[in-house]
């Protein structure tokens, strides 16, 4: 048995946020979970994709958020209770069902987790979602730890069937990857039953009088949770005082934290807030008229903050509020106990003696490199060996970003997932220089294929190489609908990359395994000199990552590749400078000397690095 | 208590973080542990936290962290900021080159003078032989287990042995499950020996 599925016992489950989710929804009868892997929101799919089969729980692995918004909230209209989960950003690409979904509603509970990335710890943003909750003028919870997570998924079911509406479970990093007690309840056995459609175009078809009509109805609705909202139980007071302090999410342990370690417990009232919308403005109201002073606790943007101001101002309530607007709490990146007892120590007045800081030493940085033996770093190399540094290198998000940093130094512009081969069109047209984007095999299904056919149709003068490693492996190697290698062994492809750029109306096609430098080389210097012909090129660089191909094939390394005895000759060392493999190093030789060794534990025996130079030679293992 | 810890990617740095986590709850402690994912496989920097008491934040600021165990010496070094006058700080010894450095764009900095610096700065600072220990255990693979029976040795934190004991076999397979007894004892003794 799954170990999110076992039965309850007097002792509570140490669960990660996300694995509490996935508890949290398998016990509220869950029966159709979509995503797209994003950190931090990744574990939540992948913990479903274990126990669906056992649990009964069709789960899919979609090709991006919006679609996995879409067929979730098909399976809801039909009655049967849904989950999808995203991170922020995934939001933005499931944005367009969000916003009128919010208006056609659900018949049975769907759940929209969004975890949100406050430092950016694995995004290229820190946008506060909590927004688009307001915006979409749906329910929204905010749990602060694994427990909460857990309960409010089951709350948010709940909410969202009572309400026919979808309910956001809004997280952040700090929850979805935190670990604490969860106390689980039974799962109960659900019947298997068929979902049920009624036609009904005429509340279901978005069309502009139906839009009009249900318009209408969501304000309406708005209003119904905002009731709800006000009795929540999830929302409450603790303390007592004249000081105030409101929050919500992971900063509400920040903020308790901070209050004892200052030490003014017998003087602060917190209101606790995991309805945030739509606001409680009646219990906030209340809270108001409590304190003299309150301090709006949050991280990244004044969302409740600005809803207490408006609740204070409507109510002519003369309490003194600061948070972002004061800029006591940052607004940029996490909060944690030392930010808000400098803020409180500054509204309130309380005196507050900082740690002694240990400044940050001067060490040499640690950054993330790609893999040894990872074939993006070998389309790299030859990519950059053909095209040079006069190339404009569009790039797209995935392990292979990572190019970004010296020496490979492959990445000149990048927004979101898909931009990189739409932004090279654009590029491509005002500027005379070659253009050359990349895209990872996942993202180019999840976002790449409008982007080309938009090249295709406008004659965008550009190389698009799709680095096809076989899988989705910055998040941990979920499945995509292009995946050859399998647990079973190799398949055919559902959907072949080939055919799909073929299909796209590219002409020149061609496919080659990166880790053939003199191969590859040939074929990019051959596009290159068509380039100038209108039109666009696609190069499949096609080789698996070399852990998920060792992973699914339980493949034994059989061979390393070795530095001969021979010193090497004198060279510019493009295998330390240019390649840049993490097996390799420098070590004293000599008196004084220097020569390369290739760490053999490392080594991925990829072979790159032998055909680049001839003083390094394969070493076969036992 | 609030206890950071800190490694390079493939250290174990995670497990080991869970290994605290769950013994705290073995004992029937209040325990948050906070864990950034997602740049373990690529030779980054691991950072993970433990914190045992009611309604503590699940993250630790600079300054605050009472226990650093940190799998390897630069990492030590890097994690000072987190440190205060009080903290105790316990490292393993085994430097893992940074990529910067193996392709010679900067020097590792010597260890002794690492720890030189650090010593100073902190209450006590314990360094670890975590492979040697390791090896001489007959567990090779099983560092990271060291360093946390190393930690639970000190005493410093209010975990009953049975209860590191009962979380260890909870975390693994079978067939590991010995090896990395003979790992914790290890270091436990050595963490004993120390306090």
């Amino acid at each position: 048995m799954h170990e999110l599925l076992v039965a309850p016992t007097d002792k509570p489950l140490f669960l990660l946020g996300n694995e509490a989710i996935v508890r949290g929804a398998a016990e509220a009868g869950v029966r159709f979970v979509a995503a797209y892997p994003g950190t931090p929101s990744s574990e939540i799919i992948d913990r479903f994709s274990q126990l669906g089969p056992e649990a009964g729980i069709y789960v899919e692995y979609s090709v991006n958020e919006k679609v996995s918004m879409e067929v979730a909230c098909a399976a809801a209209v039909s009655g049967v209770r849904s989950l999808c989960a995203m991170k922020h950003v995934g939001l933005n690409v499931a944005a367009d069902a969000f916003m009128t979904l919010a208006y056609v509603g659900v018949k049975a509970g769907m759940v929209i987790v969004v975890a949100d990335d406050p430092l950016l710890h694995s995004s290229q943003n820190e946008q506060d979602s909590r927004s688009y909750a307001k915006m979409a003028g749906i329910p929204m919870l905010e749990p602060a730890t694994p427990e909460e997570a857990y309960r409010m998924t089951l709350e948010a079911f709940t909410i969202s069937e009572k309400f026919g509406t979808p309910c956001m479970l809004r997280t952040t990093t700090r929850v979805n990857h935190c670990r604490g007690p969860v106390s689980v309840g039974p799962i109960a056995r659900h019947e298997k039953k068929p979902g049920t459609f009624v036609k009904d175009p005429f509340n279901l078809v978005v069309i502009p009088a139906v839009g009009r009509k249900l318009r209408l109805a969501q304000i309406e609705r708005v209003k119904k949770l905002q009731a709800e909202s006000e009795k929540s139980a999830i929302n409450f007071t603790s303390g007592k005082g004249l000081l105030g302090i409101i929050t919500s999410g992971v900063s509400w342990l920040h903020a308790q934290e901070a209050v004892r370690g200052l030490e003014i417990e017998s003087s602060v009232r917190i209101l606790k807030l995991a309805f945030t919308n739509p606001c409680p403005k009646a219990l906030v109201r209340e809270f108001l008229a409590t304190v003299e002073k309150v301090l709006v606790v949050e991280e990244t943007e004044p969302f409740l903050e600005e809803a207490v101001r408006i609740v204070a101002q409507e109510a002519k309530l003369p309490v003194e509020i600061a948070g972002k607007g004061d800029g006591l709490i940052p607004r940029a990146f996490e909060l944690d106990a030392v930010k808000v007892k400098s803020a409180i120590s500054n509204f309130f007045d309380v005196p507050f003696e900082r740690p002694d800081g240990i400044p940050a030493p001067e060490l040499p940085q640690r950054p993330p490199n790609l893999c040894p033996g990872c074939p993006h770093r070998a389309t790299y190399y030859s990519v950059k060996k053909v095209f040079g540094n006069e190339a404009i290198y569009p790039t797209d998000i995935g392990c292979y970003t990572l190019g970004v940093l010296p020496p490979l130094k492959a990445a000149d512009f990048l927004i979101c997932m898909g931009s990189g081969v739409s932004t090279a069109g654009g590029f491509s047209t005002v500027l005379d220089r070659p253009v050359v984007a990349f895209i990872g095999d996942s993202t180019f299904f999840h976002a790449g294929i409008p982007g080309l056919i938009n090249a295709v149709a406008h004659g965008h003068k550009i190389l698009l190489v799709i680095l096809d490693n076989g899988t989705t492996a910055m998040t941990g190697h979920q499945p995509h609908p292009g995946v050859e290698l399998t647990p079973a062994g190799k398949v055919e492809p559902r959907v072949s990359l080939e055919k799909l750029v073929r299909g796209c109306g590219v002409q020149r096609v061609a496919v080659v395994n990166p880790l053939q430098v003199k191969k590859t080389q040939e074929v990019l210097t051959d596009f290159k000199e068509k380039m100038d012909e209108s039109g666009v090129s696609v190069l499949i660089s096609k080789s698996p990552c070399p852990l998920y191909e060792t992973r699914m094939l339980k493949k034994k390394k059989k061979v390393v590749f070795q530095v001969g005895e021979e010193p090497c000759k004198p060279c510019g060392r493009d295998c330390l400078t240019v390649l840049g493999c993490p097996a390799f190093s420098v070590e004293a030789s000599g008196e004084g000397g220097e020569r390369v060794r290739i760490d053999e534990a490392l080594c991925s025996g990829c072979s790159v690095c032998s055909q680049i130079c001839d003083s390094i030679k394969p070493k076969k293992l036992p | 208590m609030r206890i950071f810890f800190t490694g390079v990617g493939g250290q174990g740095t995670l497990l080991a973080t869970r290994f605290v986590g769950e013994a705290a709850l073995e004992e029937g402690l209040a325990v948050l542990m906070s864990e950034i994912h997602g740049m373990a496989q690529r030779g980054g920097v691991v950072e993970s936290s433990v914190v045992i008491g009611n309604g503590l934040s699940p993250t630790i600021a600079d300054g605050e962290a009472d226990i650093v165990v940190a799998f390897e010496p630069l990492e030590a070094a890097r994690a000072l900021p987190k440190c205060n006058p009080k903290s105790i700080v316990i490292t393993g010894i085994t430097p893992i080159l940074p990529f910067t450095v193996t392709i010679g764009q900067s020097a590792y900095p010597d260890r002794d003078s690492l720890f030189g610096m650090i010593r100073p700065l902190v209450s006590k600072l314990l360094e670890v032989d975590a492979d040697g220990i390791a090896k001489s255990s007959d567990a090779q693979r099983s560092s990271n287990v060291v360093m946390i029976g190393v930690l639970a040795g000190t005493g410093l934190l209010p975990i009953s042995r049975g209860s590191w004991e009962r979380a260890l076999k909870k975390l693994l397979p079978e067939n590991l499950i010995d090896q990395n007894l003979r790992a914790f004892e290890s270091g436990f003794k050595a963490g004993f020996e120390t306090a």
